[in-house]
C-alpha cells in the first residue's frame, strides 16, 4: 500500500471516476440563524448539464445524526452558516458550481446565539424547538448530562491543606486532514446502494446509510467501499451531512454521483473538535497528596449534534485518572449554539482536559511549594490499581515516564529561574486496549492460506495512515508461521470484510493483535493437520525420487511415524519441521507444498486453509454513572518542553521536546515513533497556532494560510523515550499508541510559558498577542 | 476558446486542448489521468500538487497551463523506471517511514527530488526549507526529513 502511495498509484477518492459519473455541490446557508420563507431553484434547473436540484422541499423530511437533530437539506430554518439548503448533481463540477449561483433563497433573520453561556439563559431564543420525537424543547441544553461523581468532594475540601481553582478555555480547531472529505454514491439496478467512502468506520457508516435508505423509503441494502484515506484524526467517523445528501443525489439521478470538498468546505462544513470552557478546582494535603478534583464543563457543540458531544465520555478518563484522586466531581453540559457544530479529533476530548488537569496541577504544586516535577511524582498513578471511576490500570510505568522527562531535559537545573526560558510538564492517560464505546468493541478477521503459501488476510478494520498493514503484515505473520512478505491484506469493502466497529481510539493495533492470535491459532492447526497427514508420503517420494536419479544416494533412516502427530510439528517463514529436530532437511518442507498436495489429492477429499475468528474484548461499556472499565489497559507518557519566550514579541520558541511514552511493546518502533511525533506536532499546533476563527458563527479562516498548521520550518526537536512494559492484556504485550501523544503537549508548553516569564495563559491557543498582553497585565500590576 | 499547447510530462511529448484559464493541476489530473499529484487546497499552500517543471518545483494547482507550453514536466510518476524500480528518493520514504496517509508524500517527493538535483547533501535546514511549503498532518515531518537525508546518502553511495 505505501509503495502505491509513494508512487502516486494509491487511489484516494479525488482520483475516482465512474461512468456516467455526476459531480454534486452543495449550497450552505448565509445566515446563523433565520427562518427559510423561500427556495427558487427555477433558473438552477434550467441550466444546462444540471441533472437535478435538491432542497428540503422536494426530499424527504428524514432525520440523521446521532440524536436526529437535522435533516440533510434543511426546510424551516437554518441554524448556522453551514448548513446545507440546496444541492445540484451536473455533468462537471464548473456547471455544478454556476447551478448554486442561480439558487435564490429568502430568510427571515432570527436572533442567533454564538456564545454557550448566552444560549444557556432561561429566556434565550430556542435554536432547536422540537426534539427528534417532536416534543417541545425548553432549553438549548443537549440531552446529555454527562456527571461522574466519586466520593465526597465538600469534606475533601475542608480537609484540604491546599486548594485551588480557576477557569480555563479551549478553542475550535480542525482536524484539517490532508486528504479533504469526500464520497462517491450510486445505486445498482437492484436499489442497493454502492457507496465509495472515505470513513474510518465503515460498517457504522453501513448502518447508518442502511437506516437511511429505509427510512426514506428505498428497499436496497447499502455496500461501503474505502480507498484509501487522506488522514481523518476524528474527520471520518460520522456519516457527515454531505454523505446523505450523495445518496440523494445519486437516488434522484440514478447515476454515480461525487462529491469532494474544496479545502475552504472542509474548513466550512466538517465538524472539527469544539471549545470548552472549563472551572477547575484541585485541592492536596500538606504532603502534596490530590485529596479532590472538581470540574465543570460547558461545551459549545454549535448547532447539531455528533460523536464531539460525546467527548466528555472519554473525558472522564483523565479527569477521574489522571494521577491519583480519591474524590471526584466531573460535570460536562454541550450547548446548542447558532456555531458551526462539532466532531470529535484525535484524543476524543482528553487533549481538551489533560489541559485543564494540568493547569491545576501546576497551580497547586506552587500552592503547595512543592516542585511541579515532585508534586506529579507524588500523585503519580502506579500499576496494578482500580481507579475511582474503575479503571483497571494494568502495567503503569508513569514514574519512569516523569523520571525520564526530568533527567532528559535537565530539570533541576532549568527550572524556576524566570529568565525567560523555562520548563513545563504534563502527563496523560488514555484508552490503549479499545474502548467499549458501543455494545461491540469487537473486530471480525479471516485468513486463508493458498497452495502457494501466500496468506491472505481480510479484515474489516480500516488504515487511515497509521501503517496498520505494517504490522498486520507483521503480527499476521508472526502468528501463522509463515513470512511478512507472503502476507496480504485485502480491507475496505463491508460486502466481503467482516464486521469491524472501526479504526477509532486508538485501537486497531490491539484488537487486530487478539483477533490475529485467534485466527492464527486456527490457521496453524489446520496447516500442521494437514502437514501431519501429507508430509511422510511427500518426504518418501521425494527420497525415491533421488534415490532414482543419484544411484549413489543412500536413503536415511528415518521416524516419519514422528510426522504423523501434527503436535510434534511446527512452522516458521510458511516451512514446517518437527520440534524436536528443526534443523533435519529430510524434515523440513515448504508449507506450500503440503497445501498443495491437500488441494489436489483427488475426487472429493481435496482441503483448503481458511479460518475466521470475532474477537471482542473484556472491556465494559459505561454504566449510567459514568464508571467502568473502558478499556483492556491503558496507556500513560509524559511530555516535559524548554521554552525561551521573547518579552519582546510573545514569540514561544520551542527549545527541547521530550515525548516520554509507555506502548506496552512496541510491535514496530518506528511506525511507534510516527504516531509519536505525528501527534505530538499536532498537539503543539493545538497549544501555540491553531485556531478555528467563528465570528458571529462565520469562520473567518477556512483556508491554509490563516489557519496555522505547524509546517517542516517550525522545527521542535522532539526526543522520543519509548518505555515498554510487556503488557499482559496486549497482544504481543502491546498498547494502542495511534492518539495520546497529542494529549499533553498543549498543558507541557504552557506550564513552560509559565516558569519562563511568569504568567499562565488560560485560553489556548497562546498566541504572542495573550503573551504580551499578560506580560503587559502583570506589569502593570 | 481552448488552445493546444504541447510539452513533455515524465519523459512522453503531450498534445492538449486548454482553456487559458486552466491550471497545471487540472491538466494533468482531468485530461491527462495522472493522479498522483493531488489537490489539497487549490490556493498553492499545501504543496500537494508539487511537480516539477524544467527541474523547478512549482504549485501545479496555481500554475497557469498554458506557461507550461515547451517545457518538460516531472510528476511523480515519472519517477518510477519502466521496469517498476522506485527512486531511491521513494525507496527512502518507505524505509524511514516517511510515509503515512500518504497524501501529502507526492508532493513532497518532487520537492525533495528538486532539492536533490540542486543539492546532493543537503542540511537538516536546507531540508526543512525545501518541503516548507509542503505541508502534512500526519507526520509531523520528522521522518519525512530523515527519509530525505537517508535518500541524499543512498544516492550518493550509488554514485
Amino acid at each position: 500500500m505505501d509503495k502505491d502511495k509513494v508512487t502516486g498509484r494509491a487511489v484516494y477518492i479525488n482520483d475516482m471516476k465512474l461512468p456516467r459519473m455526476l459531480y454534486g455541490k452543495i449550497l450552505y446557508s448565509s445566515r446563523p440563524h433565520a427562518r427559510i420563507k423561500n427556495i427558487d431553484t427555477s433558473q438552477a434547473e434550467k441550466l444546462h448539464g444540471v441533472r437535478a436540484v435538491l432542497t428540503g422541499f422536494n426530499t424527504p423530511d428524514v432525520r440523521v445524526g446521532f440524536i436526529g437533530d437535522q435533516t440533510p437539506l434543511k426546510k424551516e430554518k437554518v441554524r448556522q452558516f453551514r448548513d446545507e439548503v440546496a444541492a445540484v448533481a451536473a455533468i462537471d463540477e464548473d456547471t455544478a458550481e454556476e447551478a448554486l449561483d442561480l439558487i435564490r433563497v429568502e430568510y427571515e433573520d432570527l436572533p442567533a446565539l454564538f456564545d454557550p453561556i448566552e444560549a444557556m439563559k432561561k429566556d434565550a431564543p430556542l435554536i432547536h424547538e422540537f426534539d427528534a420525537r417532536g416534543k417541545p424543547r425548553r432549553n438549548n441544553i443537549l440531552p446529555l448530562p454527562w456527571k461522574l461523581a466519586v466520593g465526597d468532594i465538600d469534606s475533601a475540601r475542608t480537609e484540604s491543606a491546599y486548594v485551588v481553582k480557576d477557569d480555563f478555555r479551549t478553542q475550535w480547531v480542525h482536524q484539517a486532514c490532508m486528504g479533504t472529505s469526500g464520497g462517491i454514491a450510486e445505486f445498482d439496478v437492484n436499489d442497493n446502494l454502492i457507496f465509495r467512502s472515505v470513513t474510518n468506520v465503515p460498517f457504522g457508516g453501513k448502518d447508518r446509510l442502511d437506516m437511511f435508505l429505509k427510512n426514506i423509503g428505498i428497499k436496497g441494502h447499502t455496500r461501503v467501499l474505502t480507498p484509501n484515506v487522506g488522514g481523518s484524526f476524528g474527520s471520518k467517523l460520522d456519516t457527515d451531512i454531505y454523505e446523505f445528501i450523495l445518496v440523494l443525489l445519486a437516488w434522484k439521478t440514478r447515476c454515480p454521483v461525487k462529491i469532494v470538498f474544496s479545502r475552504r468546505e472542509e474548513f466550512l462544513a466538517s465538524p472539527p473538535r469544539q471549545p470548552l470552557i472549563a472551572t477547575v478546582e484541585q485541592g492536596c494535603d500538606k504532603n502534596g497528596r490530590l485529596t479532590f478534583r472538581s470540574v465543570n464543563m460547558i461545551l459549545d457543540n454549535g448547532a447539531y449534534t455528533s460523536w464531539g458531544a460525546t467527548t466528555p465520555s472519554v473525558m472522564m478518563i483523565p479527569m477521574s485518572s489522571l494521577y491519583r484522586v480519591p474524590n471526584v466531581l466531573f460535570q460536562a453540559t454541550c450547548v446548542y449554539t447558532n456555531n458551526i457544530y462539532a466532531q470529535a479529533m484525535r484524543g476524543y476530548g482528553n487533549p481538551q482536559a489533560t489541559y485543564v488537569v494540568e493547569q491545576s496541577m501546576d497551580q497547586l504544586a506552587e500552592s503547595a511549594g512543592i516542585d511541579p516535577m515532585d508534586f506529579r511524582k507524588i500523585n503519580a498513578n502506579i500499576p496494578y490499581e482500580t481507579s475511582p471511576m474503575g479503571l483497571k490500570i494494568t502495567t503503569c510505568p508513569m514514574k519512569e515516564c516523569l523520571d525520564a522527562v526530568e533527567t532528559k531535559l535537565h530539570w533541576q537545573e532549568k527550572r524556576g529561574k524566570k529568565n525567560g526560558r523555562g520548563v513545563g510538564v504534563a502527563s496523560f492517560i488514555h484508552v490503549g486496549g479499545g474502548a467499549r464505546v458501543y455494545l461491540s468493541d469487537a473486530q471480525g478477521i479471516i485468513v486463508k492460506v493458498d497452495d502457494e503459501g501466500n496468506v491472505g488476510v481480510i479484515t474489516g478494520a480500516t488504515d487511515q495512515g497509521q501503517g496498520s498493514e505494517t504490522i498486520v503484515r507483521q503480527m499476521v505473520a508472526e502468528a501463522t508461521g509463515f513470512s511478512p512478505e507472503n502476507v496480504s491484506i485485502f480491507t475496505g469493502d463491508t460486502e466481503v470484510c467482516p464486521w469491524d466497529v472501526g479504526t477509532h481510539a486508538s485501537r486497531h493495533t490491539f484488537i487486530t493483535g487478539h483477533a490475529i492470535l485467534m485466527v492464527a491459532e486456527k490457521v496453524k492447526k489446520k496447516v500442521l493437520d494437514l502437514a501431519a497427514k501429507w508430509m511422510a508420503s511427500l518426504i518418501e517420494q521425494d527420497l525415491k525420487k533421488r534415490a532414482r536419479v543419484d544411484p549413489d544416494f543412500k536413503e536415511p533412516d528415518l521416524d516419519l511415524l514422528v510426522l504423523s502427530d501434527p503436535g510434534n510439528l511446527d512452522i516458521k517463514s510458511g516451512t514446517v519441521f518437527i520440534k524436536s529436530d528443526p534443523d533435519n532437511p529430510y524434515f523440513r518442507m515448504a508449507a506450500s507444498r503440503i497445501l498443495r498436495k491437500a488441494h489436489l489429492v483427488g475426487t472429493g477429499k481435496g482441503e483448503m486453509v481458511i479460518a475466521e475468528a470475532f474477537y471482542d474484548p473484556p472491556n465494559e461499556m459505561l454504566d449510567r454513572e459514568g464508571k467502568g472499565n473502558l478499556s483492556c489497559c491503558y496507556t500513560f507518557g509524559t511530555h516535559g518542553v524548554e521554552v525561551e519566550v521573547d518579552r519582546e514579541t510573545g514569540q514561544v520558541k520551542i527549545l527541547n521536546y521530550v515525548a516520554a511514552h509507555d506502548v506496552g511493546r512496541a510491535i514496530n518502533p518506528m511506525l511507534v515513533q510516527g504516531q509519536i511525533y505525528g501527534a505530538t506536532v499536532m498537539g503543539v499546533g493545538y497549544g501555540l497556532t491553531e485556531e478555528i476563527q467563528v465570528n458571529h458563527g462565520r469562520v473567518m479562516n477556512p483556508n491554509l494560510l490563516d489557519y496555522k498548521l505547524l509546517t517542516a520550518k517550525d522545527f521542535i526537536p522532539i526526543e522520543t523515550v519509548i518505555i515498554e512494559p510487556f503488557e499482559p492484556t496486549g497482544p504481543f504485550g502491546a498498547k494502542g499508541i495511534g492518539e495520546p501523544a497529542c494529549v499533553p503537549s498543549a498543558p507541557a508548553i504552557v506550564n513552560a510559558i509559565y516558569d519562563a516569564v511568569g504568567v499562565r495563559i488560560k485560553e489556548l491557543p497562546v498566541t504572542p498577542e495573550k503573551i504580551l498582553a499578560a506580560l503587559k497585565e502583570k506589569k502593570d500590576s | 476558446m481552448k488552445q493546444t499547447i504541447r510539452f513533455t510530462v515524465n519523459g512522453d511529448s503531450v498534445q492538449v486542448d486548454v482553456y487559458p484559464h486552466w491550471n497545471l493541476l487540472r491538466v494533468l489530473r482531468d485530461e491527462l489521468e495522472l493522479t498522483g499529484a493531488k489537490q489539497g487546497c487549490g490556493e498553492g499552500e499545501c504543496g500537494a500538487c508539487t511537480v516539477l517543471v524544467n527541474g523547478a518545483p512549482i504549485n501545479s494547482c496555481i500554475y497557469p497551463v498554458v506557461e507550461v507550453e515547451g517545457k518538460d514536466v516531472l510528476t511523480i510518476e515519472g519517477l518510477v523506471g519502466k521496469d517498476n524500480g522506485l527512486h531511491p528518493i521513494q525507496t527512502a520514504f518507505l524505509e524511514k517511514a516517511g510515509v503515512q496517509c500518504g497524501f501529502c508524500t507526492p508532493g513532497m517527493i518532487m520537492s525533495a527530488k528538486a532539492l536533490l538535483d540542486r543539492t546532493p547533501n543537503p542540511t537538516e535546514d536546507q531540508i526543512r526549507h525545501a518541503i516548507a511549503g509542503n505541508m502534512c498532518r500526519c507526520t509531523g515531518y520528522v521522518q519525512i526529513v530523515d527519509s530525505i537525508s537517508y535518500a541524499a546518502e543512498i544516492m550518493s553511495r550509488a554514485e
